[in-house]
């Protein structure tokens, strides 16, 4: 059995790393093809569990039930833990009962876990039923063979081992005669001494046709069906020109899957950082809509059901169960395990100009210029690897960059920042006083035989720090003091690149498995090494500034958890259409599962677009959350004015859009760190019944109320943009055009057209005046847009605070007023922390009807008629100047 | 409402505060030429005439006119622009986005007035470099259009030489032509294994006869050469050409090119420079033969050839080829609307970086060297004149450099600016393997303004 499942687990990983191999490991691959497929005859299907729960060894505290699993056909026991957690979710642990050796349990990503009751509803010889608290929710455990089911009501919600693929591989004494083999094959890093050590679990989900998440690949929103091809890969590697609509393995990995159906949305969170695979088969895919139409008439269908597999290469089986019912609900519960987003500084929402490389301080000046002379605002360049000197990372090359401070004084005279580059390979050289402390201090990863590990990387021969060791975290963290990081200014922030780790010359371009950090082979850990590198990185942007300054940091490896610690991209993709269209799923995928601080290069890393496509590109950037424009180093410049004045104006325009809705952007972020709720989201997670939306993911909305179809054709002339909600209308925000919901719309488009529509009853606040930098625009005044309900209904927010520390959280200074209109008024709750200068300058109602006039009464009793502006073509009232201060209450009378 | 009001109060008070008796009346951020348009208690009309407004409105912080000309002073209007007089410098508009954002953009501070930053008048100082600088500049292109003058004379007389040159060699390849197609004739029958031995032996002395006259035309050649080398900047000498065919493999296309007009390459492909006997040889030789009859058979035979070889290395070797088809390119090139770049031409220009030597040889090519081995990069063979269509003469192209990998072939864009030295100033990269040279010339010195002239057209007032 346990070869059978070890073969099974090796098969599923050879075949899919082969895919993943470069050209020039063609012959490797060829091998491993033919191992794969000679293997894969004999692999685990389901059928029949060999697990068995024994009974007797059930034992219930208030909040945990422990129970023995046997294995019979080699009498191995495992310990299964089951415990019910806050906020309707169910943790379900199984380990070995006496491993050889303790098994590696995922630390530092769960910032709660609170247990709550669990009672006994009934036992018998078949199994125990357990309360999972309201909403009549059961958990079954079944002992011959073990499975367990989470009921509500008749209904079953998932199932666990119900296809009996749950396996373990128990440590052992190594013998295996075949590992010859399978060693020069890939050579030291199959196997672990203590031997195969997989473990898997398979899940079913009644009702279901639907899943997504599990980042971070190329692939469209709703996962697909893993039947007959790879399985989606989870390991985090530096991709050369990744592959679209394919299952492998990227940059970071979140081992999260949602589950959505019109009745419920649900979430799998499977706690390892070991090497991990997926796979997914419907009872439904592939049935044609006529299959579908057949089962319908006949009455015959089954119910659609999704099976899920999870496979990891080593550790324990820890998954969390989130029972939902809503989208709303399951980030709640995922944020109440792994904490939500970390609260960007408002700059950081701002556009991003990067490039491999900006060569020398002239250069960054030229830029910095260019984009002054032609009026489009931006908030921060950036510094890739060639301003090191010789990829010493927080050093500066002595010719290129020989006065950083100067560089960067000069750009915070106009208010502007710097993003430099700190990569996790650190160069073997003993005139680098970083190696030379990470060296004496013990702190690098260590090889097989205690050496410390050494691999390629940019600057060559490198070692890598080994951040899962909370000392060299500390340490690291350090390093960014101003005293230590010469040159560095309070407006240089950090980005964390190749911290997969990326190692040029490893297995697949990463890191043995097993290299060691400290007891744990990099096997057990590997996808949480990015997430530490980011880490300690925002810890050492916050250590510098005494704590009190909100860190930005960017990375491209990341784990569940990374969420906490700032923003990630898409890696290095390429300047293609395809790659634009990519984007969207990309980033809603991410953001279903946490990570909301989201976006792909603009304009695309690789090759160099057409001027079309990177007009487009920042047309779709300028609204998703991360708005950065980055190249490679081969590629011709494309700063945006390099296009003609057509294209220049095309770009301003976009990257003006964006700036203009900062504040909005502002309290998006400020929810997805107060609540997990993300910012970019698919349709369905506002109209959950509406299975339209379900497989949607070209368009996309940010919050709830603006939906987004950008033009991701190349010479679109119309998009087909579907706005949900019967009975609800959206606004056009550049025409302020009134749509009926529930529709498909056919929107004509020019180059300039960026679709994006206002929800009816939602208030949006914008800064119409753009400057060249977001913190110059800081204490301008608010334009608030009012898009009227059918109902003639809006409430939407305000949020301000100074826009880049922690006072907001650590003294509450910050302002977040409800603004409603109902019944013609306008109001605004009071309760306010902060005080700012900025007023409202512009209150524009969409769909609303004339008044007779318009009175603004403020809390010292004063009334004052408003002039306004009424366009009955489009039924717009534009309320002049109510010039109230931001944080006051007011209210304005439409009669 | 009362920000606005406290606004208009702030506004007032500085403009009497820090404004000169002339701009009293004007509304902040209003340009001297538009001020009739803003008068005081009288209703605004947008300069767009979209809309009339109460004058209170003008710099009110809201913006009404479409076109934003009711705020010039305020940063209401998206597309406002804002007139700073800068009073010392020059006057100068900025977008109004950029008043009150903590920037200081105008040098004479009227941006700044509610921002809280703290910006110094440095109009003055300014307006004193500038008119340092424009004063240095205009006798740098004073003096550098002198010299330009000079050049265009030389160029004019140069090319007329070249031209005459030109003329006069083309001329003597005919006659050389000729007498080579002559030669043929006799090296073909000489090569008949039939011919009689007499009639070989006879042919061979004729031969002889025809080899001093030969001798003769080879010196009126290597005369001609030699005037050359001596007007035409001295650059011919054997070893430069032999070198210089070396660093352009590519000389076959060239080669074929003149092929129509030189005709050579019908006799003989062109064979690498080793197969040709050194010319300055061969004559000294037949001299000494010249005495002895020559005797029969493969003797003769390879005297025949040797003459024919020697005599096609007279117009077919590279020296002549190089000299015609060098002539005919520098007659041929744009150098300018008066040739005054012309002077540039077969010259070459290094800049030493920390890490290569640079060097920019004109209507030629650029390359670059590591300064501590390591060869040499083309980044680019003459390709255009590339600068605006108002400017032609002020850029140069060079492309189809190098291949780079993954990318395209180096290429370089040389800048040109006025000085009265010739020399390349800087260099850079700014995208991967397109690299942007500038480059000093007083070729590109226009005709200086008068001093006054210059300095009275920055200044308002």
């Amino acid at each position: 059995m346990f070869g059978m499942l070890w073969i099974d687990v090796y098969d599923m990983y050879m075949c899919s790393s082969s895919h993943q191999y470069p050209p020039d490991q063609l012959y490797a691959k060829e091998i491993m093809f033919t191992i794969c497929t000679s293997m894969r005859q004999r692999a685990l299907k389901p059928g029949q569990s060999p697990y068995r729960a024994l009974l007797e060894t059930l034992e219930l505290t208030n909040t945990k039930l422990t129970l023995q699993l046997i294995n019979d056909n080699n009498k191995v026991r495992l310990l299964l833990e089951l415990y019910r957690l806050q906020g309707n979710m169910t943790r379900v642990k199984i380990n070995e009962l006496k491993p050889l050796k303790p098994r590696f349990e995922v630390p530092d990503v769960l910032i709660n876990n609170p247990p709550t009751d669990l009672s006994l509803l009934s036992q018998d010889e078949n199994g125990v039923v357990l309360s999972l608290g309201a909403d009549s929710q059961w958990l079954i455990v079944s002992a011959k063979p073990f499975r367990l089911d989470i009921m509500e009501g008749r209904e079953v919600l998932l199932s666990l081992n119900s296809r009996g693929l749950l396996a373990f591989e128990h440590l052992r004494i190594r013998k295996d005669t075949a590992e010859w083999v399978l060693n020069v094959v890939c050579p030291g890093w199959l196997f672990s001494p203590t031997g195969p050590s997989s473990i898997s679990l398979d899940f079913s989900l009644p009702g279901v046709e639907h899943v997504y998440g599990i980042p971070e690949h190329a692939d469209s929103l709703k996962l697909k069906t893993t039947d007959g091809g790879d399985p989606y890969r989870l390991f985090n590697l530096d991709v050369f020109q990744y592959e679209l609509f394919n299952p492998m393995a990227l940059y970071g990995a979140i081992p999260v899957m949602l589950s959505h159906s019109a009745q419920r949305t649900m979430g799998i969170f499977w706690l390892n950082a070991a090497e991990t695979w997926v796979d997914i088969s419907s009872n439904t895919a592939g049935k044609t809509v006529f299959g579908q139409m057949l089962d319908y008439v006949q009455g015959s269908s089954e119910t659609p059901q999704t099976d899920v597999r999870w496979i990891s290469e080593s550790g324990i089986i820890d998954v969390f169960i989130m029972l939902g019912p809503t989208p709303t609900d399951v980030f709640s519960q995922y944020a109440s395990l792994t904490g939500t987003q970390a609260f960007p500084p408002l700059s950081a929402l701002a556009y991003h100009q990067c490039r491999w490389n900006y060569n020398d301080q002239e250069d960054v000046a030229a830029v910095d210029q260019g984009f002054d002379e032609h009026d489009i605002p931006y908030d921060f360049i950036w510094l890739d690897i060639e301003h090191t000197d010789g990829k010493r990372y927080f050093t500066w090359d002595p010719h290129k960059f020989p006065q950083p401070k100067d560089m960067l004084q000069g750009l915070m005279d106009k208010r502007r920042k710097m993003v430099t580059i700190v990569d996790p390979h650190i160069k073997v050289d003993s005139s680098y006083k970083i190696h030379n402390e990470i060296r004496s201090k013990g702190f690098y990863v260590k090889n097989k035989d205690g050496g410390d590990y050494e691999g390629w990387c940019w600057p060559g021969n490198s070692g890598y720090p080994d951040f899962t060791n909370p000392e060299m975290r500390a340490w690291w963290a350090s390093m960014f003091a101003y005293d230590q990081y010469e040159g560095s200014m309070e407006n240089m922030y950090t980005w964390n690149d190749m911290n997969e780790p990326s190692v040029f010359n490893g297995p697949e371009v990463t890191m043995h498995k097993d290299a060691l950090h400290g007891n744990w082979e990099n096997r057990d850990l590997h996808n949480l090494y990015g997430l530490y590198v980011q880490m300690a990185t925002a810890e050492g942007l916050i250590e510098r500034s005494g704590g009190v300054e909100r860190p930005f940091v960017l990375t491209r490896a990341f784990f569940a958890g990374s969420q906490r610690y700032g923003a990630v991209w898409t890696g290095d993709n390429t300047a293609e259409w395809e790659h634009l269209k990519i984007s969207i799923p990309m980033c809603l995928s991410l953001g279903l599962v946490g990570v909301s601080f989201c976006g792909a290069d603009v304009g695309g890393f690789f090759k160099s677009p057409s001027t079309e496509l990177l007009v487009r590109w920042y047309q779709t950037g300028a609204y998703q959350p991360f708005f950065r424009a980055h190249a490679h180093l081969d590629t011709p410049r494309r700063e945006p004015w390099l296009f003609g004045p057509e294209n220049t104006a095309l770009i301003r325009e976009a990257v003006r859009q964006r700036y203009a809705l900062l504040p909005y952007w502002y309290q998006l972020f400020y929810h997805a760190h107060h609540s997990g709720q993300p910012v970019m989201r698919p349709l369905w997670v506002e109209y959950p019944q509406d299975t339209a939306t379900f497989s949607m993911d070209d368009q996309f909305l940010l919050g709830e109320d603006l939906l987004v179809h950008p033009v991701t054709e190349e010479g679109g002339r119309g998009v087909t943009a579907y706005l949900p909600g019967k009975g609800e209308v959206w606004f056009d925000v550049h025409t302020f055009q009134k749509h009926n919901g529930a529709q498909n719309l056919y929107i004509p488009v020019t180059i300039s057209s960026i679709p994006v529509f206002q929800r009816g009853g939602s208030i949006i606040p914008r800064k119409a005046r753009v400057r060249r930098s977001s913190s110059c625009m800081e204490h301008d005044p608010y334009t608030l847009f009012v898009a009227l309900s059918p109902k003639r209904f809006a409430q939407g927010e305000l949020y301000i605070d100074d826009g880049h520390t922690f006072n907001f959280d650590k003294q509450k200074q910050f302002i977040h007023r409800r603004l409603s209109f109902a019944n013609k008024a306008l109001n605004l709750a009071p309760g306010s922390q902060f005080i700012t200068p900025s007023w409202i300058e512009k209150i524009v109602i969409l769909g609303a009807s004339k008044p007779s006039k318009a009175t603004l009464k403020t809390p010292d009793g004063k009334e004052n008629l408003l002039e306004f502006e009424f366009d009955a073509s489009m039924s717009v009232l534009t309320l002049r100047k109510p010039g109230v201060n931001a944080g006051v209450d007011w209210t304005v009378v439409l009669q | 409402m009362s920000c606005a009001l406290l606004l208009l109060l702030t506004s007032l008070a500085l403009a009497m505060g820090t404004g000169t008796a002339v701009e009293i009346q004007r509304p902040r951020g209003v340009p001297q030429s538009k001020r009739q348009f803003y008068e005081e208690n009288k209703p605004f009309t947008c300069l767009d005439g979209s809309s009339t407004i109460p004058f209170d409105r003008v710099n009110d912080d809201y913006c009404d006119c479409r076109d934003g000309s009711d705020e010039p002073g305020t940063a209401a209007c998206p597309n406002g622009s804002f007139h700073c007089t800068n009073a010392g410098f020059r006057p100068a508009f900025i977008p109004s986005s950029r008043i009150n954002d903590g920037i200081c953009d105008c040098c004479d501070t009227t941006d700044e007035y509610n921002s809280g930053a703290t910006c110094q008048n440095t109009c003055r100082e300014m307006g004193r470099k500038e008119r340092e600088s424009l004063q240095i500049m205009a006798e740098i292109t004073k003096e550098g259009f002198l010299l330009k003058q000079q050049l265009i004379h030389e160029a004019k007389r140069a090319q007329e030489d070249k031209q005459g040159k030109l003329t006069e060699l083309q001329g003597s390849k005919k006659g050389l032509e000729g007498k080579v197609e002559a030669l043929r004739t006799v090296k073909e029958t000489a090569e008949d294994p039939e011919k009689e031995a007499k009639e070989r032996h006879l042919k061979s002395w004729e031969e002889q006869k025809e080899l001093i006259r030969m001798e003769k035309d080879k010196t009126r050649m290597a005369e001609a050469f030699l005037e050359l080398d001596d007007d035409s900047d001295g650059y011919v000498s054997v070893a430069e050409l032999q070198s210089h065919l070396e660093l352009d493999p590519d000389s076959d296309g060239s080669l074929t090119e003149t092929e129509t007009q030189v005709r050579c390459l019908l006799f003989l492909p062109l064979k690498s420079r080793e197969d040709v006997p050194p010319t300055v040889q061969t004559p000294e030789k037949r001299e000494d033969d010249e005495l002895s009859m020559p005797p029969y058979d493969t003797e003769t035979q390879s005297l025949i050839d040797g003459a024919y070889i020697h005599l096609q290395s007279l117009i077919c070797g590279p020296e002549f080829i190089w000299i015609c088809r060098n002539l005919e390119k520098e007659i041929g090139f744009d150098f300018g609307p008066s040739a005054e770049f012309a002077y540039l031409y077969s010259q070459c220009y290094e800049l030493s970086t920390s890490e290569y030597i640079y060097r920019l040889c004109p209507f030629n090519r650029v390359s670059q060297k590591p300064k501590f081995g390591g060869s040499e990069t083309n980044l680019g063979l003459w390709g255009q004149w590339a600068g605006p269509e108002e400017n032609l003469y002020s850029v140069m192209k060079y492309d189809h450099g190098q291949g780079c990998w993954q990318g395209p072939n180096r290429s370089t864009t040389v800048k040109l600016t006025c000085g009265k030295e010739t020399v390349v100033t800087s260099t850079s990269e700014p995208s991967r393997c397109e690299y942007l040279m500038e480059f000093t010339t007083p070729a590109v010195c226009q005709e200086p303004a008068s001093l006054d002239e210059v300095l009275h057209g920055h200044t308002e007032l």
